[in-house]
């Protein structure tokens, strides 16, 4: 099974605000606040690192949640995510993602 | 030889668009020039107040006024080019380039057509110092600003109308707030609301925003940071889906909610609503 790069969509405004991350869609202005989880995700998706890394070394470590758990729920958030056109998914590293926004 | 002697050389003709009324709301003054005496003169009434022939306009506007249109107004269409904005609806055709600041409108002589442009303007300027027009009442007592934000139906027309003779009406409909280093400023707007009474024009340091909801009894709910975001962001004039003009928006909304007290204002229709808001 081939890994999945994720990258944060650049028509998109992202801040923290109380602990949360809220993101705002430049192509239809919809608002969007993300879970812990989905925030940790999100942050990390910078196109270069696979979904299963994220996954283990971030999602994993941070929440108390069994790998195979954690990696099909991910996939269910990056394909809603990636619905909503504020991530894009890709079988292949994306070369033009922006960074993560914390190290991995 | 005689140097010859032209006429230009010591005057220059302006074009009639040259004469206008300029006209300051949030502090920002726009020369509005239209070579049309009558429709300058219905834009000093119109804007009474707001008129101040002092000010060194910081943008302008050319009018051409033309027939009106025979298609309705619609939903204004805004995208950008470069550094300029083009702005459509039924009733009128405009352009603004945001970096000389200056633009044009062909529209009729109605100046429902300019309260739209200029709202518009306004909201481009200001989208590049972190303020914005939001749907709210907003008033001023003791000094200090308080913005009633809401749909339609919220309130707004209702908690104007409620103003005590102490407090000072800014708007009943479209509130104009500039940022200022770590605080904010609510002005004075000429959109009005169902009062149909334009807004004093006058500015106070914002002291609350609060979102209006009628109900049987007066309090104050604090909002946390994220709800306020949200619903700031849902009452703020927006009218481009432009990816720049987006994040500068979002980011102004979340500064804001993040330096000024927001809170839900649950409130009953009498006079005793104003006893929270000082």
């Amino acid at each position: 099974m081939s890994d999945k790069y994720i990258a944060r969509s650049k028509a998109v405004a992202a801040r923290v605000l109380g602990g949360e991350m809220i993101i705002m869609s430049a192509v239809d202005s919809k608002l969007f606040s993300l879970s812990d989880v989905a925030t940790v995700i999100w942050e990390a998706a910078d196109g270069r690192t696979p979904l299963s890394e994220i996954v283990a070394k971030r999602v994993c470590a941070e929440f108390d949640v069994p790998a195979d758990v954690a990696y099909q729920d991910a996939e269910v958030l990056v394909e809603e995510l990636a619905t909503r056109g504020i991530l894009s998914i890709s079988n292949q590293p994306v070369a033009d993602a922006e960074p993560a926004t914390e190290a991995l | 030889m005689a140097a010859s002697v032209s006429p230009s050389r010591f005057f220059r003709e302006e074009p009639a668009e040259r004469c206008g009324a300029t006209v300051e709301i949030g502090g920002i003054p726009i020369l509005l020039q239209t070579g049309d005496e009558d429709f300058r003169n219905l834009i000093e009434q119109r804007y009474a107040g707001f008129v101040n022939s002092s000010a060194e306009p910081v943008c302008q506007l050319a009018i051409h006024l033309q027939q009106p249109m025979k298609r309705p107004p619609d939903d204004v269409q805004v995208s950008r080019s470069g550094s300029v904005w083009r702005i459509e609806r039924g009733d009128f055709c405009a352009e603004f380039d945001a970096r000389s600041r200056s633009g044009w409108v062909r529209q009729s002589a109605n100046p429902y057509s300019l309260d739209a442009v200029l709202r518009i303007m306004h909201s481009l300027v200001l989208a590049e110092e972190g303020g914005f027009l939001v749907h709210a009442a907003s008033g001023v007592r003791n000094d200090r600003a308080f913005v009633f934000a809401g749909v339609s139906g919220a309130g707004k027309t209702t908690i104007s109308r409620l103003a005590p003779p102490d407090a000072t009406l800014l708007t009943d409909e479209i509130s104009y707030i500039r940022r200022s280093g770590s605080s904010y400023h609510a002005y004075g707007t000429p959109f009005a609301g169902e009062l149909a009474r334009v807004g004093t024009n006058l500015k106070a340091r914002l002291a609350a925003l609060y979102f209006l909801e009628k109900g049987p009894d007066n309090r104050v709910v604090p909002v946390s940071g994220p709800h306020a975001a949200h619903a700031l962001i849902r009452n703020i004039l927006f009218f481009a889906h432009d990816p720049d003009l987006v994040k500068r928006v979002f980011d102004a909304a979340i500064e804001f909610v993040s330096r000024v007290p927001v809170a839900r204002f649950v409130f009953a229709p009498d006079e005793r609503a104003w006893e929270l808001i000082r």
